[in-house]
């Protein structure tokens, strides 16, 4: 092998050259830094404050001065200066969600509201699961089956993948319409004779939501078996031809060897597909607005409907920091487990 | 000699370019969202008239209805420090404006033109902040009508119905007949907008007061609130099954199209009406909705204005403020629009007869109590209030909770809200 080593003593240009890479990636990094975590910590902020319409950086206090507390205090002959003085030191301290679980008066009041936020993130959370489910079953099977060195890979492989293409404003559009039980799938179906047939999924309160995971899976499905494939074909042909040498049968050398050294695609899959069901808003905004009612609304239409439409900004940024913790609550685990552990290639 | 002069020349150029965009006189940066044909039209009205009086006016359009987009845009310049000079705000989100302390004051403009006298003192209220005026109000929308097409009546035998008894009598003569009584939209701005026509009627003014505006738990969770949720619930079964989603004008579509017999929706709809070439009386019927007539349900579109540094542009905003509310301006906006002139005692003649109907009603409900504000269009409460009744209006609505639970409901989130 030549010999790199320099000639000459390391000038100037040489430790630019050494750091050249690290100076390209810099901005980046900073603005990554800035952005992104500078303003989850902001967020993080907000969501401990009151504020209502625009951001409001006093930390929120901890209780509430109420119509009928103010009107008892009159009853009692406190004076009116006392009383507008609180008016107006109430007007400042709009309620969020963390005063409420300190008042103890409203306690059970406040709650309620909470729980409708609850309802949605945990009612709607299996709607999370049944889509990364799907996608990735659909997205492996797909992808073994591509890796059967097929003819028209190639064209099958773009057919499966174009849908990702397509921006999630598109999808929800286009399955709006296809869904549309006066226009669509329905329609169709009826029109080639079935009169029974029933498709009203998208207007119908309790199914709403699984429209939503059709059309993501429709979407995203091809990128996983995109990413399942290009793990396929780095699986070292030798192992398998050892186990079938051993006598395993196809199965059990797919369930036992070729899945488990996926594992590094499941990750990124896994990561990838979360981080789209959770910030999925786009998709729901133009396929449901929400749903008949709300039955479709994810935390994300959650957040936004009561940050920017609601004037509660602190209330909004609060569901966005439990949107983030649940999102890490899932994520550092499956990390820690995966990187962990040394891997053998 | 000859690159460098050149150099030089472009250089100062450039500079008086630059320069000469300096506009003298002052400027006013108006933020709004009518962007469609009608209203695009009456702003560029607004739009000569400030540029007759020597101020430039810089457009801030940003589309999508109701204004929601409009609204983050807003904040996010507020924010920044740098508000635009007006923007379309209209409710007691001004008072959620004001609080921040942003809001220029009006009261010279509003006392060199008497707006106390202009304005009914309902509408004034929504436009002050701590007693002067931050607000100038545009026009006035009724939300209590009922759009009919004679046509479907005639064919099914059923008459136009005036109270909710008759409407159940003549939906069920339609629905025989194969036509779709109401069009419907299943938004829940929509269901809202009908829950709360059936408010002022089953309830009457003051307990449309004290339930959708003043918000006492009493009125919410009353029997009155459940009969008028019995009757909304009643009227989905009068609807299509399509309805989910459907955008209003598409509904008001069905009604012109003679699908459907009725619409209930504001005076909006009669720009629907007239763009398809339909004229009132003849083709369409427009009526109060069933038992409000005596009721102005009152949406005012107005222009909040921010507080200026720059006395040019000051004095801009104030001619703004106060051409809005002259006669000329309210004339042609409102021609243009389909909606009635805030200010009273406009001249009669070029407006046609809903919109006559419609102003007459809003001097004799001013008088009789019968004005109220639109709680679904956020002239009566707070946004998150508002957000927390229709939360339950549409839950109700699309599920088959019942109604004493609905009630006993509204008056829950609205407390947890408040």
């Amino acid at each position: 092998m030549a010999d790199l080593s320099l000639s000459h003593p390391k000038g100037f240009f040489d430790y630019l050259e050494d750091a050249i890479p690290k100076l390209v990636l810099a901005p980046t990094f900073l603005a990554a830094l800035v952005f992104i975590y500078g303003f989850i910590l902001w967020t993080a902020w907000i969501s401990m404050t009151q504020s209502a319409l625009l951001p409001n950086y006093r930390i929120s206090a901890g209780y509430r001065i109420t119509t009928k507390a103010l009107t008892k205090m009159k009853n009692e002959g406190v004076s009116e200066n006392v009383l507008t003085k609180l008016r107006i030191l109430e007007k400042h301290e709009r309620t969020d969600k963390k005063s409420k679980f300190l008042r103890d008066v409203k306690k059970q009041i406040g709650a309620e509201q909470l729980r409708i936020y609850q309802d949605v993130i945990l009612t709607h959370s299996y709607s999370h699961d049944l889509f990364i489910a799907t996608c990735i079953a659909l997205g492996l099977i797909l992808a073994i089956f591509l890796d059967q060195r097929i003819r028209a890979e190639g064209a099958l492989r773009t057919i499966y993948l174009y849908p990702m293409a397509l921006s999630f404003i598109v999808t929800g559009a286009a399955w709006k319409w296809i869904l549309n039980p006066d226009l669509g799938l329905e329609r169709l179906v009826r029109n080639l004779g079935f009169a029974e047939f029933n498709f009203d999924w998208l207007v119908n309160s309790d199914m709403a939501i699984y429209t939503v995971v059709i059309a993501a899976v429709w979407q995203s499905t091809g990128f996983v078996m995109a990413l399942f494939l290009a793990g396929l074909r780095g699986i070292d042909e030798a192992i398998i031809k050892a186990a079938q040498v051993d006598g395993a049968s196809l199965p059990r050398i797919y369930l036992r060897i070729i899945i488990p050294s996926l594992r590094p695609a499941f990750l990124s899959t896994v990561i990838i597909l979360s981080h789209i069901a959770i910030k999925s808003f786009d998709l729901v905004m133009v396929l449901t607005r929400g749903g008949p009612g709300y039955s479709s609304d994810l935390p994300a239409t959650f957040m936004y409907a009561f940050a920017f439409n609601r004037g509660r900004l602190g209330f909004g940024a609060s569901s966005a920091m439990m949107m983030f913790f649940a999102v890490m609550a899932i994520i550092i685990p499956y990390l820690y487990s995966e990187l962990r552990k040394t891997r053998y290639a | 000699m000859g690159s460098k002069l050149i150099k030089r020349m472009l250089v100062v150029m450039a500079v008086i370019f630059m320069v000469s965009t300096y506009a003298f006189g002052g400027e006013v940066e108006v933020l709004h969202w009518w962007t469609s044909g009608g209203e695009a039209k009456s702003v560029g009205v607004l739009k000569k008239q400030l540029e007759n009086e020597g101020h430039t006016w810089k457009d801030f359009a940003v589309a999508g209805g109701g204004g929601d987009a409009a609204m983050t845009v807003l904040k996010s310049r507020a924010v920044a420090g740098n508000p635009p000079t007006a923007a379309q705000v209209k409710g007691p989100q001004i008072q959620l404006w004001g609080d921040e302390g942003v809001l220029a004051n009006l009261d010279d403009v509003a006392k060199a033109e008497n707006w106390d006298q202009l304005l009914p003192k309902v509408v004034a209220d929504v436009m002050k902040y701590e007693g002067s005026y931050v607000a100038v109000p545009v026009n006035v929308h009724r939300i209590n009508w009922m759009w009919a097409n004679p046509e479907v009546f005639r064919k099914a035998g059923a008459q136009i119905p005036t109270t909710w008894e008759q409407f159940e009598e003549a939906a069920k003569k339609i629905q025989k007949a194969g036509f779709i009584p109401v069009a419907w939209g299943g938004q829940p701005w929509q269901e809202a907008t009908v829950f709360e026509m059936i408010v002022a009627a089953v309830g009457g003014s003051d307990f449309y007061r004290s339930a959708l505006v003043d918000t006492d738990s009493k009125a919410l969770n009353s029997a009155t609130m459940v009969k008028s949720l019995e009757i909304l619930k009643m009227i989905k079964s009068y609807t299509d099954k399509g309805a989910p989603g459907r955008d209003w004008n598409l509904a008001t579509a069905m009604v012109i199209q003679g699908k459907a017999a009725m619409q209930f929706m504001g005076d909006w709809a009669k720009g629907e009406f007239t763009a398809a070439g339909k004229s009132p009386g003849a083709d369409y019927i427009a009526m109060p909705a069933p038992g409000s007539s005596g009721q102005f349900l009152f949406n005012v579109d107005s222009f909040i204005m921010f507080k200026q540094k720059d006395p040019e542009a000051i004095k801009a905003q104030n001619a703004m403020a106060r051409l809005i509310l002259q006669p000329e301006f309210q004339e042609v906006f409102n021609v243009n629009k389909g909606s009635i002139p805030v200010r009273l005692g406009m001249p009669r003649a070029p407006f046609d007869d809903p919109a006559l109907r419609s102003m007459n009603a809003f001097v004799a409900s001013a008088s009789s109590g019968g004005l109220v504000p639109s709680m679904a269009h956020e002239m009566a409460v707070f946004p998150a209030t508002r957000g927390a009744i229709m939360d339950v209006v549409t839950d109700f609505y699309n599920s088959d909770m019942s109604a004493k639970d609905a009630a006993a409901k509204l008056a829950r989130e609205v407390e947890a809200v408040r």
